[in-house]
């Protein structure tokens, strides 16, 4: 399978911050580095025309160093292309800057993230809980969060 | 509280308790509220097929016009603090149906976020199982909640502000 065509130019510009390229089923994955991400962005949008980002989530890889990757799905509408960006996040340090700068959309998203995750967007206009209500603490998608809330037994089955 | 004062269990006071009992039960307004999936079939009930209306059930778009709150649906706790003001909106007496397997018991939601059944923060008068629960299902529980407001005694008393009513059968 032929190289995706925003990889050459994103190596060629930010060869340095390109830490992997995972091509699967026609599914082009890039895992850039997390203090460039904005540039990175930009570029993405005004170079190669990526201008929608169709979703921004984190996951929760309890176990592997660095914890967290935080994931950008994005959409040429143009030429109808999808790319994929990932940026690892480190647990003691679950901070990355916001995009919400490059791609409006990305505002509501990064709160979902923080509200879920606990990774927090540097600069975001609005950092505030979106889905849970504004005074619950701790970040239920954590894969160390107890399923059925820090305040209860957790379940054993039915046959103890 | 003391001793309970209500105007007595003579034949007159008994059939007014009747009369009120009667006209509470066949004039059931619930308030127009759904939270998930049971609402559907909350609403399939109020429609031609069911015809809640034959029964002097009309849904009420204002808590302040309702007796009755169908909790048709999986409880948050984020929505929690919404549907606690719109019960306490309701003038009495009111009355709670729990409405499918997570109204009664939080359901598959056994999660960090749902309540695990309505009765840990409001009075339930009738609990309706399923998933979701038929149309019937739920008519049959509205006949539920008919009988035993028919059975509450002291409801004219109450209803002139002599004592309360004494719904235990």
């Amino acid at each position: 399978m032929s190289e995706h065509a925003a990889v050459g130019k994103l190596k060629q510009s930010f060869s340095e911050d390109v830490l992997d390229i995972v091509e699967f089923r026609g599914e082009t994955t890039i895992v850039v580095k997390k203090e460039r991400i904005v540039a990175i962005s930009t570029f993405l949008r005004d170079e190669l025309g990526y201008n929608f980002l169709c979703d921004l989530c984190g996951v929760d890889y309890l176990g592997t160093v660095p914890r967290f990757m935080v994931v950008y799905n994005l959409y040429n509408i143009a030429l109808k292309d999808r790319l994929r960006i990932k940026v690892p996040v480190e647990e003691n340090d679950a901070k990355i800057d916001t995009v919400s700068v490059v791609w409006g959309t990305a505002n509501w998203h990064e709160r979902e993230c923080w509200d879920m995750l606990g990774i927090s967007f540097n600069n975001h206009p609005d950092l505030r809980r979106i889905l849970m209500a504004d005074d619950w603490e701790g970040h239920p998608l954590r894969k160390d969060y107890p399923l059925q809330g820090p305040d209860r037994e957790p379940y054993q089955g039915r046959l103890q | 509280m003391g001793v309970e004062e209500t105007l007595g269990n003579n034949v007159i006071t008994t059939s007014l308790d009747k009369i009120v009992n009667w006209s509470r039960s066949r004039s059931l307004w619930p308030m127009t509220f759904g939270l998930a999936c049971c609402a559907i079939e909350m609403m399939a009930t109020g429609a031609a097929r069911f015809d809640l209306d034959r029964f002097g059930v009309l849904f009420r778009a204002s808590p302040r016009q309702a007796d009755v709150i169908i909790i048709a649906g999986t409880v948050t706790k984020k929505m929690m603090p919404v549907i606690k003001t719109v019960y306490e909106q309701m003038p009495e007496p009111k009355y709670v149906i729990a409405m499918g397997a997570c109204a009664c018991s939080g359901g598959i939601f056994d999660t960090y976020s749902t309540v695990q059944g309505i009765d840990e923060y409001l009075p339930v008068d009738v609990y309706v199982p399923g998933c979701p629960p038929r149309p019937e299902g739920l008519l049959y529980g509205l006949g539920k909640l008919q009988e035993k407001i028919m059975a509450e005694r002291n409801s004219f008393g109450a209803a002139i502000g002599i004592g309360e009513r004494i719904s235990e059968a």
